[in-house]
C-alpha cells in the first residue's frame, strides 16, 4: 500500500525546498524525493546568493544560514592575451544594514535551508532518484523512484529537477533542450587562508568580491569566467556553451587550466589548494527556450523550467521564487480541496505577472545576438578594448593625437568601420531591451 | 620492594598443537621489555596433550610456563579458555599480559578484560615499558587507517594488556639449551557443563604461508586481472617464494584473501619482496616495510612504493615480468660478482 | 526472537586526512557514517526476523547527531533505535562502553522482552578494536560468537554458525542467548525502500540518559570508567629508503646477485634460483 500526499517535490535545490516549505507551512502533507545524498550534496553553482527572494520565504534568513561573505564589490574584466581591462564597482552601499548579495556553498546552504522545509513538516527523503511520472490519462498522479515499493501519489507534483530535467522531456512540456540553450561549466574550489584572501583582493575582514571574466579564456566560443571569494576559499569557474564546445573539441577543464595561468589570475590564486571540482549544466535559452510551466497535476520550476538569468548571474533568486508561486498555488487547491487543471495555470500565470518573466522577455534576443557575434564579442572586443587602453596610458615619444587616433581605428576595426559599430550597439541594445 | 602484579605473561596460541607464530614473537618482545625492567616472562599454554608448547615457549625466551591440559580445551573456546586463563592471571598475577590479535586472540582478550576487569589496547604494532619504578606498559597501535600512531596507557589497573599484531615483532631464535620451570595448573570443567560445541574445521583450500616465506612477489591492481597473478606465480616459483596481492586484487576476487598484505591482511618480513603494479598505500606498506629487500616495478614514477624499495623499475610489469622470468630461469647472471654485499 | 543490534556511527576513515603539522585528524568534512560491519549485523538480524519472527532494536551509545545513523536503520527495518546519550557517558573506552551497552541491552529486556541474541560488528572504523562485542557478552553472561561468516540455522534454543579463523571455517553451535560479531561476507546489506524511508524520515529515536538507569555505577561510565588513555599520538614517517633504479629485469637480476641475498636463500650458480 503506498501512501498519499497532497504535494510531491522533485529536487531539494532552492526551487523545490522553496516549493515545499510553502506547501509545509501551508499545512500540507509534502514529500521531497532528492537523489543526492542530503541536499546540496551535489549541487553547484558559481556562488551569489541574493538576500531579496529568500527573505520572501524566511524573513532575516541570511543572519542564520551558512553564507561565506556578503559582497562589496563586484567587477567585469575583460581579457586578452596578457592584458585585462578592469570595470568594477565597490561600496559599502551593498552592505548597508541588509547586504544585498553574498557568496555561498551550495551543499551548505541548499542543506540548511531545506532543513527549514523539514521543520516546517516537509518529508525529505534522500538519496532517492525519481525515474518518471506517473499519469492517469493526461494527469500527473505521483512519481515513480529507484527504490523498492517506490511509487508514491499526490494530488499535485512539483517538478523541481534542476536544469537536465528528465521529467520535463517526459511530460513533452517542451522539445528537448539545444546544445545552443546549455552552457556547461566547471568551476573549482581553491583552498585559501581568509587573510590572504582579504589580502589579495582589498577586503576588509569578512567582506567579498567577485570577477566575472570575458575574453581570452572561452577562446572565441561564447562563455564567462567567475572568480568569487569565500571566506578561506576561492571560487573559480568557465562556462561555455555547449554547441561551441562541441564545435571546437575545446575540454573545458584544459580552458579552466589555461585561465589559471592569466597574468592577471595567476598571482590571486597563487599557493591556493585545488579542494573540489565540479561540473554542471546552466539552462541559457531563456525566455524562448521556457517549457510550459503547468497542467494537470504538475508544475516545473526553476532550472528546470529553464528560469536563469545569466546576464546577471541569477537563478537561485528565480527558482525559489517561482517555487514559491508553485506552492501558493497548490496551498490555494488544497484550500478549495479542487485541484483542477485552472488551479495548476494560476502558478503559470503567477510567473507571467513576476519578475521571472518581465526579465526574461527583457533579454530573450541576447542568445542569439551572442551566438551570432561571438568572434567580436569574445574575441576582438576584449583585444581591442585591452589595445585602447594601452594606447592612453602607454607614454612614449608619439603625440597624444596619433595614440587617440590609433584608439579610434582599433575601436572602429573591431566592428568593421564606424557604420559596423553603429549596426552591432543598436542591435545589441535591442537584444537586452525586448 | 615486593609488587604485587609482576611478570609479562604471554599467551601461547596453538592449533591441533602447533602453536602459532605470534606466540613466539610476543615471547621475543615480553622478553625484551622483561630485560628492562628486571621481569620475568611467563607463557600460557592451554590445550589437550600440549606440553610440548610448553617446552617450546621456554625455548622461545620464557622464563616459566603455566600448563594446563584438559580435554575440554582441546579446541579455542571464549568459556573453558577465559576461564582457565582467569584462574592463572589472578593466581600469577603478571602485569602485563599481551595477546597475539588474531581471530581467537582478540576474542579471548576481549572477554577476560572485561572479567577482570582492566583495560586493553587492541592491536599493538609497537610494544615498550617504562623503566621501573613506574613499569607502564607503553602500547601503540595505529589508528584511522594506519594514518595516525597513538600510544595508549593503563595506569591504575592492573594487568595492563594489550594484543599484538602477528608478524610485526620478532622471535628470538630457538634455544634448546634454555631451561624454565613448567607449572601445571589443575583445570576442571565438565564438556556437559560448556554451551558451544565445535563441529567442525575446514581448512581453506587455497593456502599459502606468507609469514614464513622467504620471497614473496606480490601483485596489485596494476596486474589489471586474474590473468597477471599467472604470471607472477610462475616467478615465485623459480624463486622457491610465493604470492602476495595488494588489497583491490583481493577485493575484485582475483586472489584469494590468504594472499593479501597489510593492515587488514598479513604482516610479512620476506627476505625478497617483489612488489609489482603495488602503488603503495600505507595500508600495504605497513605489512611489507620488515623485508629485507623490496623491489618495485611499477610504471608510474612518482608511485609511493618506490620509497620504501631498495631497487625499482619504472616500467610496464608486462615487459618486465617476463623478461625477469627468463633472467631468472637462466640463472646465476655471467655478469655478476659473487654475493657477500650485505645491506 | 528479539533480537538486539549494536551500531555506531563513526566517521569515514577513509575520507580522514591528517594533518601534517599538527598531528591531529582532520575531520571537517568528513562524513559520518554507520559502521559498515554494524549495517550487515542489522542485516543479519532483519533476515533472521523475516525467517522467525520477533522484533529487531538498535542501540547506540554516542552523541545526540547519531540519530541520524538510527534513522538509517528504521529505514532498513528495524522496529525501535535507541540513542543512549549523556554527557557523562563520553570518552568511554571499550571497558566503559561495553558497561553502558550492557545496561542498555537489559533495559530493552525489560522493555520489549527478553533478548535472545545481540548483533556487533566485527569492530568500528574509529575504535577498530573489535572488544565491545566480546565486553557486552561478558556483563551479561551471553554465550560469545565473534568474527561470524554465515549464520547456518537457529533452531529452538540453539544457533549454529560460521565463523571465520586466520586458515579457515569453523563450524560452531552454541545455545541461545548469544551474541554475535560478524563480517562483511556475512551478507549484502539491503536498500531501504521507499516506504522504509519515510518511516525513517518520521521516526523519532527513543532516547535514554544516565537518568534512565537509575541503578548504573557512574563509577564505571564515561571517562571516569575508562581504564586506557591516550598519551600521545603521532604521524607515523614513511620509512625511506635509498632507491637505486635500474633498467631493466636483466640489470635488476644482476644487482640481486651482488647482494647476499643468493647465498642467504640459497641460489645455486648452475641453476639460478
Ligand atoms: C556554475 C554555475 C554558476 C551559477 N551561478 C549562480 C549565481 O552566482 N547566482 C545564482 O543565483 N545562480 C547561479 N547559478 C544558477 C543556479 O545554480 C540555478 O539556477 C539554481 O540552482 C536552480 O535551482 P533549482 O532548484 O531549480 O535546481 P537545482 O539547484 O539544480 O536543484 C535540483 C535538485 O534536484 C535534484 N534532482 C535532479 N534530478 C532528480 C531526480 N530525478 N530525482 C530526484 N532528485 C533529482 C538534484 O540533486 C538537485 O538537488 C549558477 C549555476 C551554475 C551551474
Ligand atoms: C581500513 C583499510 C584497510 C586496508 N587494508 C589494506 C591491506 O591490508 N592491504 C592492502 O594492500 N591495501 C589495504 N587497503 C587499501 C589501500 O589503501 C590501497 O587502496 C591499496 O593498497 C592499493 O592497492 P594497489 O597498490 O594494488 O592499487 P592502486 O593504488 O590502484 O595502484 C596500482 C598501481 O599499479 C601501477 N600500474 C598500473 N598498471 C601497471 C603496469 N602495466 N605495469 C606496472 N605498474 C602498473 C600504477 O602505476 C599504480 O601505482 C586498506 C584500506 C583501508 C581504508
Ligand atoms: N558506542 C557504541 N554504540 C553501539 N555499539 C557499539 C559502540 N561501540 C562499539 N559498538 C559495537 O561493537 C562493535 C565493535 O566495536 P569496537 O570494539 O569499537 O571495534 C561495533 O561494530 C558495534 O557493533
Amino acid at each position: 500500500m503506498s501512501e498519499r500526499f497532497d504535494a510531491i517535490v522533485v529536487g531539494a535545490g532552492p526551487a523545490g525546498t522553496a516549493a515545499a516549505l510553502t506547501m509545509a507551512r501551508g499545512g500540507l502533507n509534502v514529500i521531497v524525493i532528492e537523489r543526492g545524498e542530503f541536499p546540496g550534496a551535489k549541487n553547484v553553482f558559481g556562488g551569489v546568493l541574493y538576500r531579496h527572494h529568500f527573505e520572501e520565504l524566511i524573513p532575516e534568513w541570511w543572519t542564520r544560514a551558512p553564507l561565506e561573505r556578503p559582497i562589496v564589490e563586484q567587477n567585469y574584466w575583460l581579457l586578452n592575451g596578457d592584458g585585462a581591462v578592469k570595470i568594477g564597482h565597490r561600496s559599502r552601499r551593498y552592505l548597508d544594514g541588509k547586504p544585498n548579495n553574498f557568496t555561498a556553498m551550495r551543499a551548505k546552504f541548499d542543506r540548511w535551508f531545506a532543513q527549514q522545509a523539514e521543520e516546517a513538516g516537509a518529508l525529505i527523503i534522500c538519496e532517492t532518484t525519481a525515474t518518471e511520472l506517473l499519469m492517469e490519462g493526461d494527469r500527473v498522479i505521483g512519481v515513480r523512484t529507484d527504490r523498492d515499493e517506490g511509487d508514491v501519489y499526490a494530488e499535485a507534483v512539483i517538478i523541481a529537477d534542476g536544469a537536465n530535467s528528465l521529467l520535463t522531456q517526459q511530460l513533452r512540456a517542451r522539445p528537448e533542450l539545444s546544445p545552443g540553450e546549455l552552457s556547461l561549466v566547471v568551476k573549482q574550489t581553491l583552498a585559501l587562508p581568509r587573510e590572504k584572501i582579504e589580502d589579495r583582493f582589498g577586503l576588509e575582514k569578512d567582506e567579498g568580491a567577485t570577477i566575472e571574466i570575458l575574453g581570452a579564456p572561452s577562446q572565441g566560443m561564447v562563455g564567462l569566467g567567475f572568480l568569487y571569494t569565500n571566506k578561506d576559499s576561492l571560487s573559480l569557474g568557465l562556462g561555455i556553451m555547449v554547441d561551441d564546445l562541441m564545435a571546437t573539441g575545446a575540454r573545458p577543464y584544459e580552458l579552466l587550466e589555461a585561465m589559471k595561468q592569466h597574468p592577471a589570475l595567476r598571482k590571486l590564486l597563487q599557493g591556493a589548494e585545488l579542494k573540489e571540482y565540479a561540473a554542471h549544466l546552466i539552462p541559457e535559452g531563456g525566455l524562448r527556450a521556457m517549457p510550459k510551466l503547468a497542467g494537470p497535476g504538475w508544475m516545473i520550476c526553476g532550472d528546470a523550467a529553464g528560469m536563469v538569468n545569466a546576464v546577471h548571474r541569477e537563478g537561485t533568486n528565480l527558482a525559489a521564487a517561482s517555487g514559491r508561486m508553485a506552492g501558493e498555488a497548490v496551498v490555494t487547491m488544497a484550500r478549495s480541496g479542487d485541484f483542477t487543471p485552472e488551479g495548476f495555470q494560476a502558478y503559470a500565470r503567477a510567473v507571467q505577472a513576476s519578475f521571472i518573466q518581465r526579465d526574461l522577455a527583457k533579454y530573450q534576443r541576447l542568445p542569439a545576438f551572442l551566438h551570432e557575434h561571438k568572434e567580436l564579442l569574445m574575441g576582438r572586443m576584449p583585444e581591442a578594448l585591452n589595445d585602447c587602453l594601452y594606447e592612453w596610458f602607454n607614454v612614449d615619444e608619439r603625440p597624444k593625437t596619433e595614440h587617440q587616433r590609433q584608439i579610434a581605428q582599433n575601436i572602429k576595426g573591431m566592428a568593421g568601420g564606424a557604420w559596423g559599430l553603429l549596426r552591432l550597439a543598436s542591435r545589441g541594445w535591442r537584444a537586452i531591451n525586448e | 620492594m615486593e609488587l604485587e602484579y609482576q611478570g609479562i605473561m604471554v599467551w601461547v596460541e596453538q592449533r591441533d598443537g602447533v602453536a602459532k607464530p605470534v606466540s613466539w614473537q610476543l615471547i621475543g618482545q615480553a622478553r625484551r621489555m622483561a630485560e628492562k625492567i628486571g621481569a620475568e616472562v611467563y607463557a600460557l599454554v592451554q590445550g589437550e596433550q600440549v606440553e610440548h608448547l610448553a617446552r617450546e615457549a621456554i625455548c622461545y625466551g620464557a622464563d616459566r610456563a603455566y600448563l594446563i591440559e584438559h580435554p575440554v580445551l582441546r579446541e579455542y573456546r571464549t568459556e573453558p579458555y577465559s576461564v582457565s586463563t582467569l584462574d592463572v592471571i589472578r593466581q600469577v598475577k603478571p602485569e602485563i599480559v599481551l595477546i597475539g590479535a588474531t581471530y581467537q586472540g582478540r576474542d579471548l582478550a576481549g572477554a577476560i578484560a572485561t572479567h577482570l576487569p582492566t583495560g586493553l589496547t587492541a592491536d599493538t604494532t609497537m610494544l615498550d615499558v617504562e623503566p621501573n619504578p613506574s613499569r607502564l606498559l607503553l602500547a601503540s597501535r595505529p589508528a584511522f587507517s594506519e594514518k595516525l600512531m597513538a600510544t595508549i596507557l593503563c595506569k591504575k589497573y592492573k594487568p595492563q594488556m594489550a594484543t599484538a599484531r602477528p608478524g610485526i615483532f620478532e622471535a628470538l631464535p630457538r634455544d634448546d639449551s634454555r631451561t624454565g620451570q613448567i607449572i601445571r595448573v589443575p583445570f576442571d570443567m565438565k564438556e556437559d557443563d560448556i554451551a558451544t560445541k565445535v563441529l567442525k574445521f575446514y581448512q581453506d583450500e587455497d593456502r599459502v604461508n606468507l609469514e614464513d616465506a622467504e620471497v614473496i612477489v606480490a601483485g596489485g591492481r596494476g596486474m589489471g586481472g586474474p590473468e597477471g597473478f599467472a604470471a607472477l606465480k610462475q616467478l615465485a616459483d623459480l624463486l622457491g617464494g610465493v604470492v602476495g596481492a595488494s588489497r583491490p586484487c583481493v577485493d575484485e576476487e582475483w586472489i584469494s584473501h590468504a594472499h593479501q598484505v597489510g593492515q587488514t591482511g598479513k604482516t610479512v618480513r620476506p627476505k625478497l619482496y617483489i612488489a609489482v603494479g603495488i602503488s603503495g598505500a600505507v595500508q600495504h606498506t605497513i605489512g611489507m616495510t620488515g623485508s629485507d629487500v623490496i623491489v618495485a616495478i611499477n610504471k608510474d614514477p612518482n608511485a609511493p612504493i618506490f620509497d620504501v624499495a631498495h631497487y625499482g623499475i619504472v616500467g610496464d610489469w608486462q615487459e618486465v615480468v617476463p623478461e625477469l622470468i627468463k633472467a631468472v630461469s637462466a640463472g646465476k647472471p655471467a655478469a655478476a660478482a659473487t654475493g657477500g654485499a650485505s645491506r | 526472537m528479539h533480537i538486539v543490534v549494536c551500531v555506531k556511527q563513526v566517521p569515514d576513515s577513509r575520507e580522514i586526512r591528517i594533518d601534517t603539522k599538527t598531528g591531529t585528524l582532520i575531520r571537517e568534512g568528513v562524513p559520518s557514517i554507520v559502521n559498515p560491519y554494524d549495517l550487515h549485523g542489522l542485516e543479519a538480524a532483519l533476515q533472521l526476523r523475516e525467517q522467525h519472527g520477533g522484533r529487531v532494536t538498535v542501540i547506540t551509545m554516542g552523541p545526540p547527531m547519531a540519530e541520524k545513523a538510527l534513522k538509517e536503520t528504521i529505514s532498513l527495518g528495524a522496529d525501535d533505535a535507541v540513542l543512549v546519550t549523556d554527557r557523562k557517558f563520553g570518552g568511554a573506552d571499550t571497558l566503559a562502553t561495553s558497561y553502558v551497552l550492557a545496561e542498555a541491552i537489559r533495559k530493552a529486556a525489560d522493555t520489549w522482552g527478553p533478548v535472545d541474541l545481540v548483533i556487533a560488528g566485527k569492530q568500528t572504523l574509529d575504535g577498530d578494536t573489535g572488544q565491545v562485542g566480546p565486553g557486552i557478552a561478558c556483563r551479561l553472561g551471553l554465550q560469545q560468537l565473534t568474527y561470524v561468516e554465515k549464520i547456518v540455522a537457529v533452531e529452538g534454543r540453539r544457533i549454529r554458525v560460521e565463523r571465520r579463523l586466520e586458515d579457515g571455517l569453523e563450524v560452531v553451535e552454541t545455545s541461545l542467548p548469544a551474541l554475535l560479531t560478524v563480517l562483511k561476507e556475512i551478507n549484502t546489506v539491503r536498500r531501504a525502500s521507499l516506504p522504509g524511508m519515510i518511516a525513517a524520515a518520521r521516526y523519532k529515536p527513543i532516547v535514554w540518559t544516565v537518568a534512565d538507569f537509575p541503578d548504573i555505577d557512574v563509577t564505571k561510565i564515561g571517562l571516569k570508567g575508562s581504564p586506557t588513555v591516550v598519551s600521545r599520538s603521532w604521524v607515523p614517517e614513511v620509512r625511506k629508503v635509498d632507491t637505486t633504479y635500474v633498467d631493466g629485469a636483466a640489470e635488476l637480476w644482476e644487482a640481486l646477485w651482488a647482494t647476499d641475498l643468493p647465498e642467504r636463500l640459497g641460489w645455486s650458480a648452475e641453476e639460478g634460483a
